[in-house]
């Protein structure tokens, strides 16, 4: 008899089943693809068919395998000076993925540091801090980035630091804020009491606490330093050519989308796979972290 | 007779806001001998959490701010300490209790974790120590299974016991004062009495000095020793828990004692006092009791009454008392 439930609680909004199949199945495919991704860039050498600038002139433009005049031989076709596409996204993975951990690693560090200090020490100190951040903010990135490419010239370490000179501004203002709410939490005055000193507090108390959004920010910073990244390589401030990063290859096909669209499309897909993967990977990671959702 | 522990001479804080100075705590003194309840009674925004917070120096910042007054604590003036030395008070001299067992442990860590953290911050144990040492401070405090509430996070707990826990916590460095504030208003009446029941035991184990922050007096009737009764951030009456229920003397103690719910008068409508506590920012002159006093005369609302001392550690600060 089915009386005796007053209601089906696994119906109601909200409450997740961890065990579920598609609970799993939210991990373990972005999981997958970022996997994936990371032993693309580790074996490219090994893993890709021929060089990623290995030119064929013969083999212009193929189209992708599936079509008409595509050939096994490069599955995903060849560019406009017949680089195989495979090959070079392959070889791109590398780029794109250590751009953005690179990326993420410095400007979260440098973000949730400044932040945690603004938020928890407050005063004049804070005003300082988030009068610059509001500047940093305030600024285009591209055109910090392109000055700086322009005076040290373009390369892997130009995006790096281009990227990371006011990527951290987001960070050290979500940061601050959650600092700022914590540091009149009752526990942060529990640990004042017994005497914990303000450093501690911060790495012991504020941060843990401040891990959910500093994750949820920083997977959808993975997006955002790929493609930005891309726009910089379109720009002639980025990974400059023939270097294979998936931005450089969408700009590449670009003006021939109408005739080889496979060269454009298929660093796309690769692009919006990784983003979506980190996406979805974040989102379980926080209902994993959180040990009130895992109860449940 | 124990010796004082701690002595709190004309304590004075204040803070400072837009809307002006705010004399939270004005002109207190009191003293708590050793292995005694001190309760410190009185109505919300009376300064009872805010003189809890002075003895431990943690005002709330920007603002808060003690301008005047001495707190010795076993013959050492804590406003003499440095920042640094303060931190060595806190938790191994003094410790206290917050109103909230919800929000006042870190919801991120197993209690384990929390009171290890506190046991490592004060003796420098070596890990296979530091286990024992939190076992026993949840022994101190009653817990059952302490050994499987260590693996536990806050959120897998009742409130009572989170309540206890927190109190391991305060009491793990083997503090010589303990402020507890209002430590049982989060909990309800029949875990409440057995809250208030374990505090009289761990003061019995450890000789640990309370002051008790409420404005439940019958929780003071129970727990205390002796009592302050504070009113718009001065005492305006100290003496002994006894003498305080028999014989109070200040117009706004009987009133607050004749505000408590009795059994044995169920007739008659709840007494309770006239009007609100007056704005700290702008204190009426005189006496701070008497517009809302039955009682009071001229001089009340023209000169600030002065303590007087009755005898037997009696002292009230009213001028129908002489």
């Amino acid at each position: 008899m089915d009386t005796t439930r007053l209601m089906d609680w696994d119906k109601v909004a909200g409450v997740k089943k961890p065990k579920s199949v598609f609970w799993r199945l939210t991990f373990i495919i972005p999981a997958a693809i970022l996997l994936m991704v990371v032993i693309m860039a580790i074996f490219a050498p090994l893993l890709a068919p021929y060089p990623y600038d290995q030119i064929a002139l013969t083999e212009r433009l193929l189209p992708p395998a599936f079509m008409e005049g595509g050939s096994t031989a490069h599955i995903l076709g060849t560019d406009l000076v017949g680089r195989d596409i495979l090959s070079r996204i392959i070889y791109g993975a590398q780029i794109s993925l250590s751009v953005s951990l690179v990326v993420i690693f410095i400007t979260a560090s440098i973000g949730t540091a400044l932040g945690i200090i603004s938020g928890y020490l407050g005063g004049r100190l804070d005003a300082f801090l988030m009068r610059v951040t509001d500047m940093s903010l305030a600024f285009p990135a591209i055109l910090i980035a392109l000055l700086f490419a322009a005076t040290i010239g373009p390369g892997y370490w130009t995006v790096v630091i281009a990227l990371s000179l006011l990527g951290w501004a987001p960070y050290a203002r979500l940061i601050r804020g959650e600092a700022l709410k914590l540091r009149e939490a009752d526990f942060v005055a529990q640990a004042r009491i017994i005497g914990t000193p303000p450093i501690r507090i911060m790495v012991r108390h504020i941060f843990p606490n401040i891990i959910n959004p500093l994750i949820i920010m920083a997977t959808l910073m993975v997006g955002m330093v790929i493609l930005t990244e891309a726009v910089l390589s379109y720009l002639g401030a980025g990974i400059p050519p023939p270097a294979a990063s998936w931005g450089n290859m969408v700009n590449d096909g670009r003006s021939l989308l109408d005739v080889a669209w496979w060269i454009s499309t298929f660093p796309g897909i690769a692009i919006g796979l990784v983003v979506m993967a980190g996406n979805f990977l974040g989102d379980w990671l926080r209902d994993t972290l959180d040990p009130r959702l895992r109860q449940i | 007779m124990n010796k004082v522990l701690l002595q709190v001479e004309d304590l004075r804080t204040y803070f400072f806001t837009r809307k002006g100075v705010v004399k939270a705590v004005d002109g207190i003194s009191f003293y708590v001998r050793e292995g005694e309840t001190f309760g410190i009674a009185g109505e919300s925004g009376c300064g009872k959490t805010v003189t809890g917070l002075s003895i431990l120096r943690l005002l709330p910042e920007p603002g808060g701010q003690i301008v005047g007054g001495n707190i010795i604590l076993d013959g050492t003036n804590l406003m003499e300490l440095d920042k640094k030395e303060m931190r060595k008070y806190r938790g191994r001299m003094i410790s206290m209790i917050l109103q909230d067992p919800m929000t006042s442990l870190n919801p991120v860590y197993t209690i384990g974790d929390q009171i290890a953290e506190s046991v490592r911050l004060r003796h420098d144990l070596p890990d296979n120590m530091v286990e024992p040492e939190v076992i026993s401070a949840l022994r101190l405090l009653n817990i059952p299974s302490p050994e499987t509430i260590l693996q536990q996070y806050p959120f897998q707990l009742s409130g009572g016991m989170r309540q206890r826990v927190v109190g391991a916590i305060a009491m793990s460095c083997r503090p010589r004062l303990l402020i507890a504030d209002e430590p049982t208003t989060a909990l309800d009446a029949t875990i409440q009495a057995q809250y208030l029941a374990l505090f009289k035991d761990v003061q019995k184990k450890t000789n640990v000095a309370i002051i008790f922050i409420t404005h439940d007096f019958g929780v003071i009737a129970d727990m205390c020793h002796r009592v302050a009764v504070m009113y718009a951030g001065k005492i305006v009456e100290t003496a002994t828990t006894k003498a305080i229920f028999n014989e109070p003397k200040h117009p706004y103690t009987s009133a607050l004692i004749n505000s408590v719910p009795r059994l044995e008068r169920k007739d008659t409508r709840l007494y309770s006092i006239k009007g609100q506590p007056p704005s700290l920012v702008n204190l009426p002159a005189g006496c701070r009791f008497a517009p809302r006093c039955p009682v009071a005369k001229t001089v009340c609302r023209e000169q600030e009454p002065p303590e007087v001392d009755i005898g037997d550690g009696h002292s009230v600060s009213c001028w129908r008392v002489r």
